[in-house]
């Protein structure tokens, strides 16, 4: 046991692929790494569809191009998109290359390179729609991905912003009516939105930025040389090269040179990461995700418990045919992932059934956790002496009444201890829902971390919410199974 | 009241019952004896329908069983008639006395819970439990609980009662408290012969046998091997 735990120990301790930082390092090594997200997909960085494990991209095509230039290797990190800011601090890498947008808040967080692309961003709608400027967008809701520059623009225009992380779900909900619109960079828009037959993009951009790409505060000399490296790479022209192998270079992209300065963060910023505090409206932000989780859990749980039940008595005392279903929906729900259910209710079925986030959300999780308490129901029915269901068939109490008065009304004692345990891990698991865009009290927490830049305060405080919803239930459990122990 | 004719019933291919022959008139009590595995509680429970048979005819206080699966409606009717106390007492643990009496009255017969509390706490002062019908199962030793079967048994105004070793899971001081009862439930049955209730008793107290029935049937290897008359 202490052996295992030692390993478990060296294997936290020596994560493969931290990167030490600096252009010394980088240098020593001979590879520079660099952090993306395949789920941001074609054309940024993804796996190729004919070669499995390679990855393509006109941005893996910019960091072979840029450490070539730096005489060393390109290695690609996978990283959840709106988190790379977080892991390059962390040291996880060395640069961010991964459509990171040029905004005033990362300029004082990150030393940015001059800009390797400009984008426009595309407003997509669906036909007929009044939406056409930003001031229009004020009270609608508009999909977007997390952590990016349409956000910001969505939260000072007054939209309500629905947050994704894929590229593909925000234009899937619009067409199923469940946004107004979708506001993200045309390289998106053009591939994912305005495709579509059924999808109309406004021609016109509604703003303008460029992606640069983001090296850590205390490496200087890291900046100068990337830096150095990319604008060769645009003198060569070899960068207009990438964009156009790509079907990227278009008008937008003659202002790179206009545009194109590095922006060094300003020497006033301490090198050491900003922390900012919590403001009260986050922390009203906070309050509301642990309401939202407390409405899906109780709802959900609500669902679970009778479908449960009925999915037992169904197991346990029903004909073969009910029987089968019974089983066969147990082991469906039970062996595959809950997250899979979520995707599947949310967007598989999207054609055919349109239900809203939190609808979807407390179905998903209430069908599956029925499920569980199925198996919990049927243990405990099978837990009560033989002897109570022969009493009441002997009093003439039929089949049903047998359950219905004598059987479930001790089961339901038997398995209380057992469902408030699976109260409390439903609990936790709503905070699975945020793939299908609810921003539930987990969601919260990542927003408003990298927000403050803070993962300590915000974590702190999302855990203690959670604690304060789930101790008591724990102690519930404690005092019901004593109860019920002792009669 | 009962009329047994040629029951046979085996598990799993081993015969349990082997031809039995017997009848009772309405009123009488009647002691079955006989070493353990003999049939006397298999006999029991055929008789309210918690066990089916493989072939002979049953009847009991005026329906009749035929081999085979019961139906549902018949079987509700006949435990209507037929009440049956188990040697394990079976209380609904989380049903106070009151309501493990009440709880057939009111749910199968539809009887009004004023007037099924009432009947049922009659029932209770008879069994010497006025007192306790408050009280969870939980609370009542072993003897007070078989007191309380009895009387829930008893609350459908049943025809007869089916008693399946009603004493032998009690220790013996708590015995006493239970034949007690059943020479008054015995009492009543002969007071009211011709139209009162007839009891089956299985047990293996010889004593208590001689004392209440008006006849002993002693079964072995599944068949009726004597029936003894007593005078009263």
């Amino acid at each position: 046991m202490r052996a295992w735990a030692l390993f478990c120990f060296a294997l936290l301790w020596f994560q493969p692929g931290i990167a030490l930082g600096d252009w010394a390092t980088v240098h020593a090594h001979a590879e520079l790494g660099w952090g993306g997200d395949l789920q941001g997909g074609e054309p940024y960085v993804y796996e190729s569809p004919t070669q499995p494990g390679v990855i393509v991209g006109f941005e893996v095509d910019i960091a072979e191009a840029l450490s070539r230039e730096l005489g060393v290797r390109a290695k690609f990190h996978q990283n959840d998109w709106s988190n790379l800011i977080p892991s390059l601090e962390r040291g996880d890498f060395d640069i961010i290359l991964n459509g990171l947008e040029d905004t005033k808040a990362r300029r004082t967080r990150l030393h940015l390179s001059r800009p390797y692309f400009v984008y426009g961003e595309t407003l997509a709608v669906r036909p007929g729609s009044a939406l056409h400027t930003l001031d229009d967008l004020s009270g609608h809701r508009i999909g977007t991905l997390n952590q990016t520059v349409a956000q910001e623009l969505l939260l000072a225009h007054h939209a309500d912003a629905v947050l994704y992380e894929g590229q593909q779900e925000p234009y899937l909900d619009l067409l199923h009516g469940r946004t107004d619109g979708v506001l993200l960079d045309h390289v998106i828009a053009d591939r994912y939105g305005c495709a579509l037959p059924e999808l109309h993009c406004l021609a016109q951009d509604l703003a303008r930025g460029t992606y640069v790409i983001g090296i850590r505060p205390s490496d200087g000399e890291l900046w100068t040389k990337v830096d150095g490296a990319l604008a060769r790479l645009i003198d060569s022209g070899e960068l207009r090269a990438i964009l156009e192998r790509w079907k990227l270079w278009e008008p937008r992209q003659d202002e790179l040179s206009a545009r194109g300065k590095a922006v060094p963060v300003p020497p006033a910023v301490p090198v050491a990461v900003v922390k900012q505090r919590l403001t009260a409206s986050q922390i009203g932000l906070f309050i509301q995700g642990a309401l939202l989780t407390i409405l899906i859990s109780v709802c959900a749980f609500g669902l679970a418990l009778p479908l449960g039940m009925t999915l037992a008595v169904v197991r346990s005392h029903a004909g073969p045919v009910a029987r089968f279903f019974a089983t066969a929906y147990v082991e469906l729900f039970r062996g595959t992932p809950v997250l899979l259910q979520l995707y599947v209710l949310y967007y598989g079925l999207s054609s055919f059934i349109r239900l809203g986030p939190i609808v979807a959300a407390i179905l998903g999780l209430g069908m599956n956790y029925a499920a569980y308490e199925a198996e919990v129901h049927r243990g405990a029915l099978a837990a009560l002496p033989r002897g109570q269901a022969e009493a009441a068939g002997s009093l003439g109490l039929s089949r049903l009444q047998v359950l219905w008065h004598v059987l479930l009304p001790q089961s339901v004692r038997i398995a209380l201890p057992a469902l408030t345990n699976d109260f409390v891990a439903l609990l936790k698991d709503s905070s699975l829902v945020s793939v299908i865009t609810v921003v539930e009290l987990t969601k919260r927490m990542t927003i408003v971390a990298v927000e403050t830049r803070d993962w300590v305060v915000p974590g702190l405080l999302c855990a203690s919410l959670y604690f304060a919803m789930s101790f008591p239930l724990s102690r519930l459990s404690l005092w019901l199974e004593r109860r019920y122990q002792s009669s | 009241m009962i009329r047994i004719a040629g029951l046979r019933k085996a598990f799993a291919g081993t015969p349990v019952l082997d031809g039995v022959d017997a009848s009772v008139e309405e009123g009488k009590i009647v002691a079955l004896l006989g070493a353990s595995g003999s049939g006397k509680s298999t006999l029991l429970r055929c008789l309210n329908g918690l066990e089916t048979f493989d072939s002979g005819t049953l009847e009991v206080a005026g329906f009749k069983l035929a081999p085979g699966v019961h139906d549902a409606r018949l079987l509700q009717a006949v435990r209507g008639k037929v009440g049956m106390v188990f040697q394990e007492f079976h209380l609904f643990s989380h049903l106070s006395v009151l309501d493990n009496v009440t709880l057939a009255p009111r749910i199968v017969r539809g009887t009004p819970r004023g007037e099924a509390e009432a009947r049922a706490r009659e029932l209770l002062a008879q069994v010497g439990l006025a007192e306790r019908a408050d009280a969870m199962p939980r609370q009542l030793s072993g003897g007070q609980k078989q007191r309380v079967a009895i009387a829930r048994a008893l609350a459908q105004g049943v025809r007869v009662l089916l008693l399946d070793e009603p004493t032998s899971a009690l220790d013996p001081e708590l015995r006493e408290e239970v034949r007690e009862v059943l020479r008054r439930v015995a009492r009543g049955a002969h007071d009211n012969a011709g139209s009162g209730l007839t009891i089956l008793l299985v047990t293996h107290e010889h004593a208590l046998a001689r004392e209440l029935a008006d006849e002993i049937w002693t079964l072995e290897a599944g068949k009726i091997a004597r029936k003894t008359q007593r005078d009263r």
